[in-house]
Formats: C-alpha cells, sequence, structure tokens
C-alpha cells in the first residue's frame, strides 16, 4: 500500500490543491437539501412530548383527546417501541418513547403524527401525563454519595455508570523517582454542539413494506442497527439516507428517538411523516460535551520529564448511556501520546444525573484532560522556572513509538508545530518567564501555550466485527463517466470532495468529472460513519485501494490496445498514454470502452480495516488509532482586571496534517476547531439549576452564549506536513484535534497576563474577578474545585509497560504487587 | 378538520424579481411561506425565534429575520432570497467566493450571510475588516470561525470594485 500511497512517485495533480468541493455550488445556492428540506406529498408532521419532570415515575398517560382532535392521525407512547437501544452495545438503555419512568427534562413520552404541525403540536398539548417525582440526581458528587433512586438499574452501582482502573507500570515508583509532584484539580464544565441545522428526519414506509428515513445523522449506519432491532423489521426493508448535515461535531452520531418515532408513525400510517426539533429540544438532544471533574498528580524531573502520571476523572453523564463508555475511556487516553509518560495510571467514573445525555462533541472526551494536563505543565514549568515551550519540546514521545498504554505512535510532528507558533507569535520577546516583575508585555496582556493531539479514526468499530470500517465502490461507465459510492456522510467537512480528489487523483481525470453518492444504506458499501476524525483516513484508503483497482483494468486494456508493457501506462489529464511516447494514448473515456470490452462492466471495490493495535488489556479498545494528529498553539490575550473580561486577541496555532488533501479545507478545519476550543474556554455552558428542578439554564441560542464575529480571535494558522504511512498520501485528521489546545492555551496565557490560575472551564469574567480579589488579599488567586468525591475505586488491572518488557496483557492478578 | 373553514390569507409581492401569489394561514412567517407554501427551501432555520440570522432574506433590501416577520407583512414588497441571488447559472460574486474558499462548509447558514454580505456591499463596495465583522455579527456559523467568510467578502468586494485582487497565500496553504 505504501507505494500507491506516493502515487507511484508521479507528482500530485489534484492532492494537496485548494480545489472546490464538489458540493460548493449547491451550498452557496441554497439547493442542498437538508433534512427538514424534504416535503413528500401526503406527508405527516410529528411532534414529540417530553416531560418537564427531570425523574419521576410514568402513572398514566391518557391520549385520548389528542387522538379525538381533528387532523391527528396517529398517537403512539412507550407501549408501541417497547425494545430499547443505544449507540454501545454495552449501553442498549434508551426507548424512543419512555416506558415506565423519564430520566431527564426534555425525555420523550408521546408522540403525534398529524396533518400539520399546527394540529400536531396542539395535540400533543391534549396528552395527559401523570407523574411521580422522584429524588433527582443533579451533580457528579450527588451520584457517587446517593445510591438510590437509580436512574438506571444497571452499571457499577448505585448510580454510577461505569468505573475504569487501568495502571501501566508502577506509578509510585515513577513519582518516587521525581523531583517534583504536583496535584491539581480542575473542572471542565460541559458544552453543546449547537449545530445550525435542528435535527430532522422524514420516514416513509411505502406500500412494498420497505421503509426510508431520510435523517440528519452523522451514523446512517448505527442508525439502521438500531432501527431494525426497535422495529423489528429487517435490516434489508429497511434503507438509511444521511441527507448532508447543517453541522454536525458529534451532535448526531447517535440513533435518537425521533428517527425511531418517525419511522413507527409511519408503519402506522402508511404516510410519510416528518419532525423536526425546536431549538429547545437539540438543547435536550445533545449528546455533548461532558462535564469533568480531573485530578492530576504528575511526577517530574528538574528538566521536566515527566516519570508518573495518576490521573482520575470524573464524568457526569446526564441520563443515558449514550457513548458514555467511550468517553470515559477517552478521558484517559491520550494524555500519554504527546510526552513521554513512562509510568501511568488511569482511573475514571461516569456518573448518571437527571440531565439530558453526554456524548461525543469534537474531540470527543480528550479536551477535558488536554486542558487539565497543559494547564498542570504549565504550572510545573513555572515551578522549575522552565520555559513553557521548552520544557514540552525537550520531552516530546518518539516518532515510531509505542507508549506505555500501548497506543502506537506513528509520524508525529509535534515539534515542528512548537517551533512553527514559538516563533510566528513570537514567544520569547512576549512571555513574562515566570518573572511579574521584569514583563514583556504590561499587565492585563498575556500569552500562553499548548500542545495536543488526536486520533484519526478509532481503531475499533463500536460493535465487534471483523469487518472493515469503510468500503467505497466504483463504476465507470462506457461514457466514460466515473460513479464513487461510499457510506459516509458529508457533515460539512468536506467528505464528499475528499473521495472526489482522491479518486480523480488515482484515475488522472477531474474531481468534478465524478459523481459522488454517499450515506446511503440501500446504495453504497458501509462506512461507520462521521466520528473519531476517521473519515479522511479510512474513505480515503478505500478509496485509493477501488481506484486502483479501476486502474490496473485500464492500464492492461490500453497496454494491449498500444501495444506497449503495462508499466508504461499512465493516466493523466483525462488521458491514458504511453509515457515515453505522451502523444500515444487514447481518452479516459476510451480507455474505459476498451476496459470494459475486455473485462466486462468495470465496477471495482475498496475496503479499510485498521491496523491491529498492540494494547491487548480489557479496555484497550479506546485510544488506538492508524495515526495521531498533532497541535501546538499559542494564545495573546487581553483581561480587563476591573472587570475580568478575557479578550482572546490572537492565536497561532501549527497542525501537523501528515498532508493536505485540500489545504483550504484543512485551513477551514483548523479556524473552525480554534473557534469552538475559544467557545469552550470563554463561554459556552450547557448549566442547570440543581436546586430548582434541574432546569437547564439556557435551552436557546441567546442565552446559550457562543462566539459571534465580535469574539472571534484572529488565527494564524501553520500546516505541517509529515506524512504519515497510514493515511492516504499521508494524511491525517484535522476536524476536532486543533480545538484541544486552544482552551489550556487561553488558560495559560490568563495566567501570564494577570497572575490568576482558572482551573475551570469556561473563564468567565466572574471567574477572573473573584481570582482577582482573592489574590488581592494574600492568596494564590486561584479558582477552581479543590475537593474530587471519595469513591471506592476497582483495584487497577495491571498491565506492564512496552519499556518494561510488557506484551500489552493485563497481569494475572495473583502476580500483583501490592 | 378543525372547527370551521380554515380562513387563509392571500398576498401578492415580489419575490426575486417576479410577481409571486400565495395564499397562507395567516399567523405565518415569512419563513414557513416562503419554505412550506412557496417550496423556497434554500431559507434556512437554526432557531426560529431571532437569534440565529440563518433565516435572513432581504426585504426592500434590508436583510431581515424572516422568522421573526408576517408572511402577511410581506404583501407589495420586494423580497429576496438565495435563490434569487445568481444570475441564471451565473453565481454572484460572492457565492463564487465563499465556494472557492470553502466559506461554506456545512452550508446551512451560508444563505443567511451570503444575503447579509449582498446587503453590505450593496451599502458599502470597501468594506473594512471591522465593517464586515460588524456586518455579519447577528449570523451565528458554527463551522467556519468566520475567518473563510470574511475572507470571501473581501475577495468579492474586490472583484465587485473591478480590482484585481489575488488571495494571500497565507489564506489556502497556511503561514510559512
Amino acid at each position: 500500500m505504501a507505494k500507491s500511497r506516493s502515487n507511484n512517485g508521479k507528482p500530485l495533480s489534484v492532492v494537496g490543491k485548494p480545489f472546490r468541493k464538489v458540493d460548493a455550488r449547491a451550498k452557496c445556492t441554497g439547493q442542498t437539501k437538508f433534512a427538514d428540506d424534504i416535503f413528500l406529498p401526503r406527508m405527516l408532521h410529528c411532534k414529540i412530548l417530553r416531560s418537564h419532570e427531570p425523574h419521576a415515575i410514568i402513572k398514566s398517560i391518557d391520549v385520548s383527546k389528542a387522538t379525538a382532535l381533528p387532523g391527528v392521525i396517529a398517537v403512539i407512547t412507550g407501549k408501541d417501541l417497547p425494545i430499547p437501544y443505544g449507540i454501545l452495545p454495552v449501553s442498549q438503555d434508551e426507548h424512543a418513547l419512555c416506558i415506565d419512568k423519564v430520566r431527564f427534562i426534555g425525555d420523550p413520552v408521546a408522540a403525534v403524527a398529524a396533518i400539520d404541525e399546527d394540529v400536531a403540536f396542539d395535540a400533543m398539548n391534549l396528552i395527559e401525563v401523570e407523574y411521580e417525582r422522584l429524588n433527582t440526581i443533579s451533580s457528579i458528587e450527588e451520584a457517587v454519595m446517593i445510591d438510590e433512586p437509580r436512574i438506571h438499574e444497571y452499571g457499577d452501582g448505585g448510580n454510577i455508570h461505569k468505573k475504569v482502573s487501568l495502571e501501566f507500570g508502577d506509578v509510585e515508583e515513577g513519582f518516587a523517582d521525581a523531583d517534583l509532584v504536583r496535584e491539581d484539580t480542575f473542572f471542565y464544565e460541559g458544552n453543546t454542539h449547537l449545530p445550525m441545522e435542528q435535527h430532522a428526519a422524514v420516514a416513509y414506509f411505502d406500500p412494498d413494506n420497505k421503509l426510508t428515513l431520510w435523517s440528519a445523522t452523522q451514523t446512517p449506519h448505527y442508525v439502521h442497527r438500531a432501527l431494525t432491532k426497535v422495529l423489528e423489521i429487517p435490516a434489508s426493508h429497511i434503507r438509511v439516507i444521511a441527507t448532508p448535515n447543517g453541522g454536525g461535531f458529534g451532535g448526531k452520531s447517535d440513533p435518537f428517538n425521533h428517527e425511531v418515532v418517525v419511522c413507527k408513525l409511519s408503519m402506522i400510517t402508511g404516510r410519510p411523516v416528518k419532525n423536526t426539533l425546536t431549538r429547545e429540544e437539540v438543547f435536550y438532544c445533545h449528546r455533548g460535551r461532558h462535564p469533568v471533574l480531573m485530578r492530576v498528580k504528575t511526577g517530574v524531573r528538574k528538566d521536566g520529564a515527566i516519570t508518573a502520571m495518576h490521573f482520575q476523572s470524573f464524568l457526569d453523564g446526564g441520563a443515558y448511556g449514550s457513548y458514555g463508555v467511550a468517553s470515559t475511556f477517552y478521558t484517559g487516553a491520550l494524555q500519554t501520546v504527546t510526552y513521554d509518560v513512562p509510568r501511568y495510571k488511569f482511573q475514571g467514573l461516569r456518573a448518571f444525573t437527571n440531565k439530558p445525555p453526554c456524548g461525543p462533541k469534537r474531540g470527543h472526551g480528550t479536551p477535558q484532560p488536554r486542558y487539565a494536563l497543559e494547564v498542570q505543565l504549565d504550572k510545573i514549568a513555572e515551578d522549575l522556572k522552565l520555559d513553557p515551550a521548552e520544557m514540552r519540546r525537550a520531552h516530546l514521545v518518539k516518532p515510531n513509538s509505542i507508549t506505555a498504554n500501548y497506543l502506537r505512535i506513528g509520524s508525529m510532528g509535534l515539534g515542528q508545530c512548537i517551533d512553527k507558533v514559538v516563533y510566528g507569535s513570537g514567544w520569547k520577546d512576549k512571555f513574562s518567564g515566570w518573572n511579574q516583575s521584569k514583563r514583556n508585555l504590561p499587565y492585563g496582556k498575556g500569552i500562553g501555550f499548548a500542545c495536543s493531539s488526536y486520533i484519526c479514526g478509532a481503531g475499533l468499530p463500536i460493535y465487534w466485527n471483523n469487518m472493515p470500517q469503510s468500503g467505497v465502490q466504483l463504476r465507470l461507465d462506457r461514457q466514460g463517466g466515473v460513479c464513487v459510492m461510499c457510506g459516509s456522510i458529508d457533515i460539512g467537512q468536506g467528505s464528499d470532495s475528499i473521495l472526489a480528489y482522491i479518486v480523480a487523483e488515482v484515475l488522472g481525470i477531474d474531481p468534478f468529472d465524478i459523481r459522488v453518492i454517499t450515506a446511503d444504506t440501500d446504495l453504497t458499501p458501509v462506512d461507520l460513519g462521521s466520528y473519531s476524525s476517521r473519515v479522511t483516513l479510512m474513505t480515503g484508503n478505500a478509496a485509493i485501494q477501488a481506484a486502483e483497482r479501476a486502474r490496473e483494468l485500464l492500464v492492461i486494456a490500453v497496454a494491449e490496445k498500444l501495444g506497449v508493457p503495462i508499466e508504461n501506462v499512465s493516466l493523466a489529464e483525462r488521458r491514458v498514454f504511453d509515457v515515453e511516447n505522451p502523444e500515444v494514448g487514447v481518452s479516459f473515456a476510451e480507455a474505459v470502452v476498451l476496459a470494459e470490452s475486455k473485462f466486462g462492466t468495470i465496477g471495482t471495490v475498496g475496503s479499510y480495516s485498521p491496523p491491529r493495535s498492540p494494547g491487548k488489556y480489557k479496555g484497550a479498545g479506546v485510544g488506538p488509532s492508524p495515526a495521531y494528529s498533532y497541535s501546538a498553539a499559542v494564545a495573546e490575550v487581553d483581561v480587563d482586571p476591573s472587570t475580568g473580561i478575557v479578550v482572546v486577541e490572537r492565536i497561532w496555532i501549527a497542525h501537523d496534517i501528515g498532508k493536505s488533501i485540500n489545504p483550504v479545507l484543512v485551513l477551514g478545519q483548523v479556524e473552525g476547531s480554534v473557534y469552538m476550543g475559544l467557545g469552550e474556554i470563554l463561554m459556552e455552558e450547557m448549566a442547570y439549576r440543581a436546586n430548582r428542578n434541574v432546569v437547564h439554564k439556557f435551552p436557546s441560542m441567546l442565552e446559550y452564549k457562543s462566539p459571534t464575529t465580535m469574539e472571534m480571535c484572529d488565527v494564524k494558522t501553520y500546516l505541517i506536513e509529515d506524512p504519515d504511512p497510514n493515511g492516504p498520501y499521508g494524511a491525517k485528521e484535522v476536524g476536532q484535534g486543533p480545538l484541544l489546545p486552544v482552551p489550556p492555551a487561553v488558560a495559560n496565557a490568563v495566567y501570564d497576563a494577570v497572575g490568576v490560575r482558572i482551573d475551570e472551564v469556561p473563564i468567565t469574567p466572574e471567574k477572573v474577578l473573584k481570582a482577582l480579589r482573592e489574590k488581592a488579599k494574600g492568596s494564590d488567586g486561584r479558582y477552581g474545585p479543590d475537593s474530587i468525591p471519595s469513591v471506592d475505586w476497582p483495584e487497577p488491572l495491571r498491565v506492564l509497560t512496552p519499556a518494561e518488557g510488557g506484551d500489552g496483557r493485563e497481569m494475572p492478578r495473583v502476580a500483583v504487587h501490592s | 378538520m378543525r372547527d370551521g373553514p380554515k380562513q387563509k390569507s392571500h398576498i401578492k409581492f415580489t419575490l426575486n424579481g417576479e410577481t409571486a401569489e400565495v395564499a397562507f394561514a395567516p399567523h405565518k412567517t415569512l419563513l414557513e411561506v416562503l419554505r412550506e407554501d412557496l417550496a423556497l427551501t434554500g431559507t434556512k432555520h437554526g432557531c426560529e425565534l431571532g437569534e440565529c440570522g440563518t433565516c435572513t432574506v432581504l426585504v426592500d433590501g434590508r436583510a431581515i429575520l424572516s422568522c421573526l416577520m408576517l408572511g402577511l407583512d410581506a404583501e407589495g414588497r420586494e423580497v429576496k432570497t438565495i435563490e434569487g441571488m445568481a444570475d441564471g447559472t451565473q453565481l454572484h460574486p460572492l457565492q463564487d467566493t465563499f465556494a472557492d474558499l470553502g466559506a461554506a462548509q456545512c452550508g446551512y447558514c451560508s444563505p443567511g450571510f451570503l444575503l447579509v454580505a449582498e446587503e453590505l456591499l450593496e451599502k458599502n463596495p470597501s468594506p473594512t475588516r471591522d465593517e464586515i465583522k460588524e456586518a455579519l455579527s447577528g449570523n451565528l456559523c458554527r463551522c467556519t470561525g468566520y475567518i473563510k467568510i470574511y475572507e470571501a467578502v473581501e475577495l468579492a468586494a474586490a472583484r465587485m470594485r473591478g480590482e484585481e485582487m489575488e488571495l494571500p497565500r497565507e489564506s489556502i496553504y497556511g503561514y510559512e
């Protein structure tokens, strides 16, 4: 495969070039059909009644008044959809409509299909539900302390969903070896994706008993699986078409209740049924960033080399499992892939609470620990009086190595990333050097530094299987048409275009010659979905394989026609020709005719499975990836000490992309990631009034603050191309990784500016002011949590590190040292 | 159906340069009338509460939030939606630069941004970066971080002024 990734030594004509996206004209003319843009004849509208109680037994539901309302065609409740589902096989804990109890404000209870939206809305309000209130669990602390009532009847006891305990090498030995051991506590508040498009779905159960669902989903394959389970009809009778997502960011990655509900209502009525969530309902759908409380203990030598790390995380999971078990592992997985951590211990706990369920948001489970780790390293650098950028630079994980927790690192361009932003930002002339009396910038202005890494696709699929994670099918027709089909869904990141660019590169044609058909379970081979930054790497490799197989057929046929050896035949500029006599050749379309005459109809397939992970211990499934992207960022801030308002003026960010398939799209992902990280560190909060019935504080776009053009900072982006052997043409991810260094870089810059540590995200003016006042009174001027809940952790699963001669398996319990 | 005959209102107005007549329930917003009764789904919605700017259309040349305007109030007025921005198959310069620079990622907020930008350039052919930010501040975009949008507006403005403008290399490949 390595040969193909370098394109046979041929110069690249599409890859690396700033082509338009294949769907750019549609998007700029309003012609892209999103789910809510679908209007079908006889279509009914659906509304879902949601619980206004955060935790309650459903005593009774009376739908008689709703059913009697003229224009109402069907009303359903939980008893119509009794089978549970969930994205992870281990957390099948959701019902499309709640059966016996509700677990958060917004939990779905009943659904109506009516002739129009107004009638559906009126009918929804005529449904009478009698609840019996239960005590609520509103925080991690409460979940740990209060066992009853249980939100779910499964998990690791009481209201604990999951506990994880892993130890790689002996961390106590590492701490004993250290010159400095720091323990710090951090809290990262939850926040939500806030895609501009509200989720929407349309279902049609047709007269031939086949069901089609159009939905704004990032994971049509997983929705397909959930529907066949819940609706009890064969998967072969279900077609899921993911419509272009109007933003996803992870928020459209679960199978959702409204998707199941419109299908069921269409099966009952025989008519198309649509449901579009209101913005308020989108907040309840959530699946966003988990609030995470963290305790980090790190030992270092005088030069900043880490000797051991013990990381504890406590996740507020909300009311359902969602991706939570994976999220929990992710809060402990990637600490080891940036700087060398020879001994590492991770303990994670996910709690159930009576809030909208948390799940994967851009960076899934890793921005929280990355923030904690990078802020703590800043404190360590100050303790050791080291430059924080140089200190990190000196202890980077080596390329082509295996970490203590058995993650295999391939290419590693973080050193170059650090150099770029340090130089570009003028870091050395601006940083205070931990000496407030000899500041380079005036008081109130500050600069901060942080690094990060992210996976390029998860090593394992969500459900256990040995099949490829991505498939691509290619059809060449005798007119020279090329159609590429893949299950991947474009959520705005440009995945449709990536397929066209790569196929065009291999076949020597123009990307706009290619028709791209994606995300339709009837037409396209499975791709697992647009999550975990997997799409470019996995569909890209599958597309290369499919295109190379097609190229081979064309080359054989043309070589025969031209009477030249096959190694002399090349494809470029819509021609297939003899490299020694470039004028001797045929057009691409003629080449297809020759190949079709010789071999029959030309169709090829390609698929991709990630390499096996070296980790074999229980829990080793989260963290492995075919490749890791790297980022480094410097933030420059202006903090007004009289108001506490933090203005981020500029962020310099360097991202190790491996190889840009399209640099403009890469820049767009970097800038968008910086933007989202900026929102998280400065303002975005998914917050609740715990003492007032766990009511969501701001289920609207006005009150849930997100950066407008007025808050967005200037961004200077550097792309580092350190090609990874596992990436298509060496490409790695960019959709999520560049978010990660932004929150800690800003937090570190705030400290540089005014000397207060805000160990809690977001950094609101109130927190800055409070810390400044405390500092003025002589304290250390820190705002953040001090304690973590006391938890009975299970005995850690112990694994010898590679350096200790480990084989990636856990040690037998009997051999465990005490 | 519901009690009594449903009263539909009937209006006549100019839509994307053509005369349009439509009947609809009188409480409907212009957003709903455009999408549901006139099948112009290019106008999007993100909140239906006037918070996000996604549903922006031009009414008599001014950007307004179609989710906050009653359809009835369009009577006799000139409404322009994203469907009316291109001249046939010839894209408006803003549409061209948005497409070239990836200023439309998911494309959901793009119609609103494009129309606000069109109004801006109509009034101010040479806006500064700060003036662009100010003009676009009522529209939320979660994908782009707005930067490619600024660059696209600047490039389109230059082209509309008849200037030859090349984008700086760093807008395409990043900084060296």
